[in-house]
């Protein structure tokens, strides 16, 4: 199991907005009726969406209050999925998927350039402050290891120095795009074969 | 080798476009009106004929559980549920059907919610996968627009609707009953079998769940007929089968094979081979990390099917096969899926929540050379107590691959253990603690 804990700082107020107050209704539609319990997970997104990227106490008991459910049960789901943040993240929020098959093709790399270039320790807003990096379990993308997700957009095919190109992006505030850094269409074999193995990072 | 014309999945590195129009040129929706009117019967034969094993990891005869739902709606209304929280390390051909061969998948729900009487299905995906939701869910807007779906689906007088609900980060949500109370509102944690979902599911209510693969080839068979899916592959393994091959390879890659391929003639193929020869190879994990991995000389002659990695005592599971050739360290690559488990485990059950931590930490002094050799039968005794003490599945898939290692490497991992010290000094080992307390030492 992981832990999680909630940020000392809290605000006092959560409310949605009524772009948000749009979109739970079309959300709660999806569900039945008496089921209104099954949105807690999609208002959860929607909550750390507009709080800037993490979820305060206050959004779950406005939640619990909002699906008429009690606020231990709202409480108990944020703080069993890893994907809602208790703490605030980075604008740019880097998660390093370090599993054996990333591992394999170097992830251990990425995260010691994570480690220099944004922070020394996991979830620690950079000295800028528009970072933050973390180390993650299994994304799903293992033929294209090693890769990191940053917000919602998956980089892949690294090696250290387009790591490095795309965390200095970061740090300046420019995004470089996701996609495939070796230049490969989605998840088809290369043509070139590389038989040192040292492309990868 | 899987002849070109037998390929399923067409489009699946985006060569001809994803979008309605294309996919229809590459026969999606075609006849699907005439294909729900023959009726259930003949679907779910059909279906049976083939020989089609759940592609999740279990590998359940996929007509069978068809078959187990009542036949008629009571009280209570069926449901549909399509499981995509593929997380499974050394997995990712469901988020390439999600992105790449949406329509395959929207049909498949169609077709198996009218077998299963289902007007509602919920796909639910792994949250990280947000590109690839958004992807599906334009895919189902275009489908709605051509009334594929919604009141009289595609013609068919069924009424169908497709809901996408996402998850958030938990991998047993990967699990049938911990996905059903992930998207009922709660925790992702597993519930006691039976009742199983097919009579008790999502809501209380009959839930069928299939993997997005096994959905997204229905079509495909119902229209090319399930004897010619039975002749691809050999018996009870039968049709194609997305392979995903990651690791110490020169060309990692997913590739649609037929079942039964020599793993060797799969990685020499597709993914360039081994990286420094096959002879540099030191390990395969054939079906994602939940299966034990096998030693190279098992590898040489291993085809990949159901039944055969059985045989091998392992199994194909999700069919990722990750490769680990000489240059890495084996115990260090287990100790890094082991702790995949600890992080993973939803704390249920004691033997999983404590032995996946406890396993986790004496491979990890293995990888420091700190253990002793008394800690390897210790490890083994620890991976016996979770195995079969679970009310899920995860306690096997986290024993598993420890098993593996210490059948196939136990050499390995002796040679970095020590005697117990003659003068024992207090080792400070924590065993049965609250990982909470360990974490910030040992995370």
């Amino acid at each position: 199991m992981s832990v999680k804990k909630v940020h000392d700082n809290q605000p006092k107020e959560f409310k949605f907005s009524d772009e948000n107050l749009r979109k739970v209704e079309e959300i709660l539609k999806r569900y039945p009726e008496k089921n209104k319990k099954s949105a807690v997970m999609p208002l959860l997104y929607l909550a750390q969406r507009q709080n800037d990227n993490w979820i305060p106490l206050a959004a779950m008991r406005y939640i619990a209050n909002f699906l008429a459910m009690p606020y231990i049960s709202v409480y108990e789901v944020a703080t069993f999925y890893t994907m809602y943040n208790l703490a605030p993240v980075g604008k740019h929020f880097i998660q390093v998927c370090t599993t054996t098959p990333c591992l394999l093709r170097g992830a251990d790399k990425i995260v010691k350039l994570c480690k220099e270039n944004i922070s020394p320790n996991e979830n620690e807003i950079s000295k800028k402050g528009n970072c933050s990096w973390m180390e993650v379990e299994c994304l799903g993308a293992c033929v294209s290891a090693p890769m990191v997700q940053i917000n919602d957009d998956y980089y892949e095919d690294l090696d250290e120095k387009s790591t490095k190109e795309i965390l200095t992006s970061l740090i300046n505030d420019k995004p470089l795009k996701p996609g495939s850094y070796r230049g490969r269409k989605n998840t088809s074999p290369e043509k070139i074969l590389i038989s040192n193995g040292e492309k990868h990072a | 080798m899987l002849k070109k014309e037998n390929r399923i999945f067409k489009n699946l590195y985006n060569e001809f476009g994803w979008d309605i129009e294309n996919s229809l040129k590459r026969d999606d929706w075609k006849d699907t009106k005439d294909l729900i009117n023959k009726g259930r019967e003949w679907i779910i034969n059909e279906v049976k004929t083939s020989e089609l094993r759940g592609r999740g990891g279990a590998g359940f005869s996929t007509g069978l559980k068809w078959s187990f739902t009542p036949k008629k709606v009571g009280s209570r209304p069926h449901y549909l549920v399509i499981n995509a929280d593929e997380s499974e390390p050394g997995t990712c051909k469901d988020r390439d059907i999600l992105r790449f061969e949406p329509q395959k998948l929207i049909e498949g729900c169609l077709i198996a919610g009218y077998t299963v009487n289902a007007h509602v299905c919920y796909i639910y995906i792994r949250g990280e996968y947000l590109n690839e939701g958004k992807r599906l869910q334009e895919a189902i807007d275009q489908a709605y627009a051509k009334n594929f779906l919604g009141k009289n689906a595609c013609g068919s007088g069924w009424d169908f609707d497709i809901h996408i609900h996402y998850g958030a980060g938990a991998y047993i949500c990967g699990e049938e009953t911990a996905l059903l109370e992930s998207i009922e509102g709660n925790k992702g944690q597993p519930r006691l079998k039976p009742p199983f979902p097919a009579l008790v599911g999502l809501y209380g209510c009959p839930t069928i769940v299939n993997n997005v693969e096994t959905v997204a080839v229905v079509p495909t068979i119902l229209r090319r007929g399930g004897k010619w899916f039975a002749s691809i592959g050999r018996p009870k393994n039968t049709g194609t089968k997305i392979f995903c091959i990651s690791g110490n390879v020169n060309a990692p890659c997913n590739v649609e094979e037929e079942m039964g391929i020599p793993l060797k003639e799969l990685i020499e193929k597709h993914a360039g081979g081994v990286v420094g020869g096959w002879d540099n190879l030191q390990a395969v994990i054939p079906g994602g990390s939940s299966m034990p991995l096998l030693p190279k000389k098992v590898c040489d002659t291993l085809t990949m099917d159901f039944d055969s990695l059985i045989e091998n005592k392992s199994g194909l599971g999700t069919a990722g096969v990750v490769v680990i050739n000489k240059d890495q360290d084996i115990v260090e690559c287990m100790a890094r899926i082991a702790r995949f488990y600890k992080h993973e485990s939803c704390g249920q059950c004691t033997p999983c929540r404590e032995g996946s931590g406890w396993m986790w930490r004496i491979l990890d002094r293995v990888v420091k050379r700190k253990a002793t050799f008394s800690d390897i039968d210790l490890l083994s005794d620890v991976t016996k107590q979770i195995e079969g003490h679970t009310i899920c599945a995860f306690g096997e898939g986290s024993a598993w691959p420890v098993q593996g290692l210490l059948r196939h490497f136990r050499k390995e991992v002796e040679s970095r253990c020590r005697e117990e010290p003659l003068i024992k000094k207090k080792l400070n080992n924590p065993y049965l603690v609250d990982q909470h307390l360990l974490e910030n030492k040992n995370a």
